[in-house]
């Protein structure tokens, strides 16, 4: 089976050539038939490649496929390589799995749109770009993956482009994320340079045999593939196109800005974890950002009224949730972190779209309420969503995953109480506003009306991604609870294992952390189900208000980079908009005519003129050679 | 006898009486009058000059001036006939066609 | 004699499309596009040779597929020696190709005197094959100056309001430059002269001629300005802009497309061959008015509103890695800086077709009087956004390969260059992101049905736009072809 590896991209690849190409002629339902069927015989390829994996692995742990050479000049060798292991194995069935309950979500939630064929040839490019980043067997594949996903997640976010607004919002991701990159492909050209290799597996050799832990080059080259992490996982300094990219439309941000383009960060970082082991300084560093990130996110996300933009800050935060894992070496706490958060915030987002297509497009959770008996199925998928985000004890998958990670923030060497606390404190915020949510979208007095209930396109994703949103969980468990080592163990052969803490430590952590989603729980029963008129009187108080302010800006860092780079760029670009080199040849052009100007006065075709000439020229001569 | 300096300075005087006639008059006709004054004024110059050393030289010189200027004043004059004809003026500034 | 053919195809054609002018209007048009019928012809021939039996003139031998010389004028050493290599092949083809299109793209936009259009588009494709073909340096600055004036014409007769201010400027400019370049070659001619007793033109033998360090310094320079000029390099470029945006469409196609080329090819083929030390002694200063230029024309392009402008300004933002990659001098480089060369060609060749295009719509250039294009012309807008990519550098399409070798190399010869010229891809991405938010997005402002691609528009675009893909996801041909050259002037290095 391992042979057909290749059409995993290939098929929504295809689909995408046709839909560019011929969509225009194609009827939606052959359109929707193409977009979705493509991604669906992707994910039934991967779960049959999956099956052979767990059932009979290949020898070194991974398979390779290469399917042509792309450049070959000297030691630059990169060939178009696929390369499969527990981790990209992991990856591909989320996206393809994932994304096509998105894709068959989305078949009936732009079936209204004019641009239908657009719409779907941009997802599945997406897909078949965000598979060759997962599956690529040297970093400039990766590159070409990520940089392409990059291109489908500006075009998805601008889908709507009529609207300058959201074609803006295109351009910050775009751009965002570019300024990332590019730290990322010096980080290339480094590792190029000092290994001699891209190719992923010999360069991580090559790193750990040629640099000691702590080496300078090792820092400098984690420090900026670190730098392209950050700007595609939305993470501090670079977190603040995601909230604008909401632009797009809602499965755009289920897919793209939830369940799978900004992990691939995380991955990257996992995927080049021997690198940053080598170098323990940016180790931290990856920890705090994710923990500083997680917090702040979270306390945006408090404050949000528009029900996507929560959620988008609730992804910044959880994907803090993964730095932090990823700070502390608990690569395996962070890659099942990212798949129950594909699951549970895919779910979350398909059913916020759910609402909104339901409410004619309204958006804003203050004008919502009391959805519960309105939208039945809506409301349990989305309950569920929102307990697994919370982190509810034992039975979500949100609760295994986050508990996994608290622990090993605690514990690992790199960590610590602080991060611990940091990543405690960001689960009681996660509880807080993911039970706001639920309280003021579904709960309290209807507002509205209904005008539309989902079908089934879209009431079968979020039934299925419930389902995964709670038993995805049951494959990990603590060892003071049931002790399940499967996800552990089908990665342990691509990433090493964390060591559990003991048992009594555990236990006391776990104990913590469930007393911390449960009080956010409760924090958020009394202040919005209870007693909504306290919010109102503190947010009305001097201080509280200028707060509320700075977090719903998501704390102000659009300005603050407004006033550090886009004005100043806006300023130079504008007073060189003649071009000042322009100007000096100008300038001399303007001198010789000034000249020109002059001595042609003397040219006047007058005789007496000259006569005169002839005469003061005489004195003149005659005066000097008399006198000089 | 006359001094050298008061022959050369009258011949200096009506050369930059000519001169100045040329740069100033429009009218053709006493551009070439001060034209001939400025001739007549370099013929006085070269008569001081050869009664001073005297040699024939300068009366020699003088006679070809006397020459050049009749010359001079026969194509002179016909130009100045064909120019009233063409222009009905005797203006220079008029018949400045090559002005650039 | 296919060299010579080459040339003389299109001088031929040139000549005839201008007589038929009076009596047949339209035929000048299928003239042209039968005379670079014949030359794509003549060139697949040459594409055949590569793999076959490779001649062996004098002192580069083995890298030759092809050459003819004849005497021209002995007395001085001057013969019409032309011949063909990898790197020649490449923009050869790429010269036949673009002229192919340029032709179709001013089908319909040239309608006066169109047979001495043709003469002139067919004698600038004439002289930009002479310069990339020729071997003898008295007959590559005579088709230098060959490719000059057709291209002055062009671009005083037939085009935009500015036109005559552009023609002047560009002619100034290049003449400048190559009247340096005719010093430096005499120079080189008489030291030869003196130091051998043979008085030659001939590269071949012109080629390791001792020179005091001082005095190639300077030859050196003469050459390199008259190249930097036609590059444009930072600070020898405003002609540039001017003569683009003024240029018809097929103008600018071959200005940005092929004459620039020129400049990248002069440098790998003369400046770094006859000077290798001074050249090397040069490198770091060539190296940091790349990335200069590589910033310096991106924040220009960002502050345009003229799209014409916003592409020329680009040019000189990417040239800028060209420059950057010869003057590094590993493989990776200079192979990334012959991909570059191409790949703008091609890419920027189409942006300006799709430029024209528009122009011939809207009868505009003025990003702030468009808006919402895509809406009225969705497919003109989505091929422009791939062009756009290509651009910007996105991996998959051609550009990204140059640039990314070209970087790839530079690293390694000077970190910070290379990370100044880095970031020039994050001024790449604003001004490329900002005319389609201009241009494209936003709402629709134009009441009046707008005609989408037509079939000769998409022939035109869909060529380049495979081309670019290929070039992005197999480029191996291409490295392949150029190879043996890149790998003579580094190990000669």
């Amino acid at each position: 089976m391992f042979e057909l590896l290749w059409t995993i991209p290939a098929l929504p690849l295809t689909s995408f050539v046709v839909l560019a190409c011929f969509g225009s002629r194609l009827s939606k339902a052959a359109s929707a038939l193409l977009g979705v069927g493509s991604v669906g015989i992707s994910a039934a390829v991967t779960l049959l490649i999956g099956f052979e994996f767990l059932g009979a692995p290949p020898a070194s742990g991974a398979y390779s496929q290469t399917l042509w050479n792309w450049i070959a000049v000297g030691n630059l060798q990169p060939a178009v390589t696929l390369y499969l292991d527990a981790l990209s194995l992991l990856m591909t069935f989320v996206i393809t799995f994932v994304g096509f309950l998105i894709h068959l979500y989305a078949s009936e939630y732009m079936a209204g749109d004019a641009d239908f064929a657009r719409f779907f040839a941009s997802m599945n490019l997406f897909v078949a770009s965000m598979l060759m980043l997962v599956l690529a067997d040297n970093l400039l594949l990766l590159y070409l993956g990520w940089e392409g996903v990059g291109l489908c997640s500006y075009l998805l976010i601008g889908f709507w482009y009529t609207d300058p607004a959201n074609a803006r919002a295109a351009v910050k991701a775009f751009l965002v994320t570019r300024i990332g990159d590019t730290a990322m492909a010096i980080g290339l050209f480094l590792l190029f340079a000092k290994l001699g290799t891209l190719q992923i597996q010999p360069l991580m050799a090559e790193a750990a045999s040629q640099w000691p832990e702590g080496s300078g080059w090792a820092i400098a080259a984690a420090a900026l593939l670190l730098g392209g992490a950050v700007g595609k996982s939305a993470q501090l300094p670079l977190q603040t196109w995601l909230p604008d990219a909401m632009a797009g439309p809602t499965p755009v941000s289920a897919l793209i800005h939830a369940a799978t383009m900004v992990t691939a960060g995380v991955y990257l970082i996992a995927r080049t974890h021997v690198l940053f082991g080598l170098a323990p300084q940016v180790e931290v560093a990856v920890a705090a950002i994710g923990a500083l990130t997680l917090l702040l996110a979270g306390l945006s996300a408090l404050v949000q009224s528009d029900i996507k933009r929560v959620l988008a800050y609730s992804t910044i935060s959880q994907i803090g949730y993964m730095f932090l894992a990823l700070g502390v070496g608990a690569w395996q706490a962070a890659m099942f972190h990212f798949m129950t958060h594909a699951f549970f915030k895919a779910l979350l987002f398909l059913a916020a779209g759910a609402v909104i297509v339901s409410l004619h497009h309204e958006q804003n959770i203050f004008k919502m309420g009391g959805l519960r008996k309105l939208l039945p199925v809506t409301f349990w998928t989305f309950l569920i969503g929102a307990a697994s985000l919370a982190g509810i004890p034992f039975i979500t998958a949100g609760f295994y995953s986050k508990d996994w990670i608290l622990a090993q923030a605690w514990t690992s060497h790199t960590g610590g109480p602080w991060f611990w606390f940091a990543g405690l404190f960001g689960a009681f915020l996660t509880a807080a506003y993911s039970f706001r949510l639920i309280f003021i979208v579904f709960f309290g007095e209807a507002k509205t009306h209904v005008h539309h209930h989902p079908g089934r396109r879209m009431t079968w994703p979020l039934v299925v991604l419930a389902a995964l949103a709670i038993v995805s969980g049951f494959v990990e468990m603590p060892e003071t609870l049931g002790h399940v080592a499967a996800f552990s163990h089908f990665l342990g052969s691509a990433l090493p294992p964390s060591h559990h803490p003991e048992a009594g430590v555990e236990a006391m952590l776990i104990g913590i952390a469930i007393a911390a989603a449960l009080l956010g729980l409760a924090v958020a029963y009394f202040l919005y189900l209870r007693n909504p008129e306290k919010v109102d009187a503190i947010s009305k108080a001097p201080l509280a208000a200028s707060v509320h302010r700075l977090w719903l800006s998501g704390w102000g860092f659009d300005r603050l980079y407004h006033m550090m780079f886009v004005a100043p760029v806006l300023w130079v670009a504008e007073i060189n908009k003649n071009d000042i080199i322009d100007q000096i040849y100008r300038f001399t052009a303007w001198l010789h005519r000034l000249v020109h100007q002059f001595l042609r006065t003397t040219q006047s075709g007058q005789l007496r003129w000259y006569a005169a000439g002839i005469g003061v020229g005489t004195v003149i001569v005659a005066g000097v050679v008399i006198f000089g | 006898m006359i001094p050298t300096e008061h022959g050369l300075m009258l011949a200096a005087v009506l050369f930059v009486i000519g001169l100045a006639g040329v740069i100033v008059r429009r009218n053709l006709l006493f551009v070439l009058m001060s034209i001939e004054i400025m001739l007549n004024a370099a013929g006085l110059a070269f008569i001081v000059a050869g009664a001073r050393w005297a040699q024939p030289d300068g009366q020699v010189m003088f006679l070809f001036i006397l020459v050049t200027a009749a010359a001079e004043v026969a194509v002179g004059l016909a130009l100045l006939l064909l120019l009233h004809r063409r222009f009905k003026t005797l203006d220079t500034a008029a018949a400045s066609t090559m002005r650039g | 004699m296919i060299l010579l053919w080459l040339i003389l195809i299109l001088l031929l054609g040139g000549l005839l499309a201008w007589s038929l002018e009076r009596r047949i209007p339209n035929a000048s048009r299928y003239v042209s596009l039968i005379a670079l019928g014949l030359d794509a012809v003549l060139v697949t021939q040459l594409w055949g040779k590569l793999n076959g039996p490779l001649v062996a003139p004098g002192a580069m031998p083995g890298i030759w597929i092809e050459q003819i010389r004849l005497p021209w004028i002995p007395r001085f050493g001057i013969s019409l020696h032309l011949a063909i290599d990898g790197v020649s092949l490449l923009l050869a083809t790429l010269t036949i190709l673009l002229g192919i299109l340029s032709v179709g793209a001013s089908w319909t936009e040239i309608k006066q005197r169109t047979g001495f259009f043709h003469f002139n588009l067919l004698w600038v494709l004439a002289g930009i094959l002479g310069v990339f073909l020729a071997l003898d340096l008295f007959l590559f600055y005579f088709f230098w100056e060959m490719m000059l004036i057709p291209m002055y014409l062009l671009i005083i007769i037939w085009g935009h309001e500015n036109r005559v201010y552009a023609g002047f400027k560009f002619f100034l400019f290049t003449q400048a430059g190559g009247l340096l370049m005719l010093l430096s070659i005499l120079g080189l001619y008489f030291l030869h002269g003196q130091s051998t007793g043979v008085y030659t033109f001939d590269y071949l033998d012109l080629l390791g001629t001792p020179l005091a360090s001082q005095t190639a310094t300077w030859l050196m320079l003469g050459f390199f300005i008259a190249f930097a000029v036609k590059l444009p390099m930072v600070p020898f470029h405003p002609w540039l802009p001017a003569a683009h945006t003024e240029a018809p469409t097929a103008g600018s196609v071959i200005l940005a497309g092929l004459l620039l080329k020129t400049g990248g090819y002069g440098i790998l083929r003369f400046v770094l061959p006859l000077f290798p030390d001074a050249s090397r002694a040069f490198a770091p200063v060539a190296m940091t008015l790349a990335a200069v230029g590589i910033l310096y024309g991106a924040i220009l392009a960002f502050a345009q509103t003229d799209l014409k402008k916003l592409v020329a300004y680009s040019s000189v933002s990417h040239l800028g890695f060209v420059l950057l990659g010869l003057f590094a001098g590993n493989e990776l480089a200079l192979q990334g800086a012959v991909l570059q060369m191409i790949c703008h060609g091609v890419s920027t060749g189409a942006l300006f077709i799709l430029v024209g295009g528009l122009y011939e719509r809207i009868h505009t250039r003025d990003m702030e009087r468009m808006g919402g294009l895509w809406q009225a012309a969705p497919k003109m807008s989505a091929v422009t956004l791939y062009f756009t990519m290509a651009s910007l550098g996105l991996p998959g399409l051609g550009n990204f390969v140059g640039e990314f070798l070209v970087l790839l190399g530079a690293y390694q010869v000077s970190v910070g260059i290379t990370v100044a010229a880095t970031i020039g891809l994050i001024g790449a991405t604003i001004y490329s992101l900002r005319m389609m938010l201009r241009a494209f997005h936003g709402a629709n402002s134009y009441d009046l049905p707008f005609a989408d691609l037509n079939r000769r528009e998409w022939v035109i675009l869909g060529v380049l736009m495979i081309a670019i893909l290929w070039l992005g996801v197999y480029p191996q041909p291409v490295i392949d072809t150029a190879a043996p050259v890149i790998e003579r002037l580094t190990a000669a290095g």
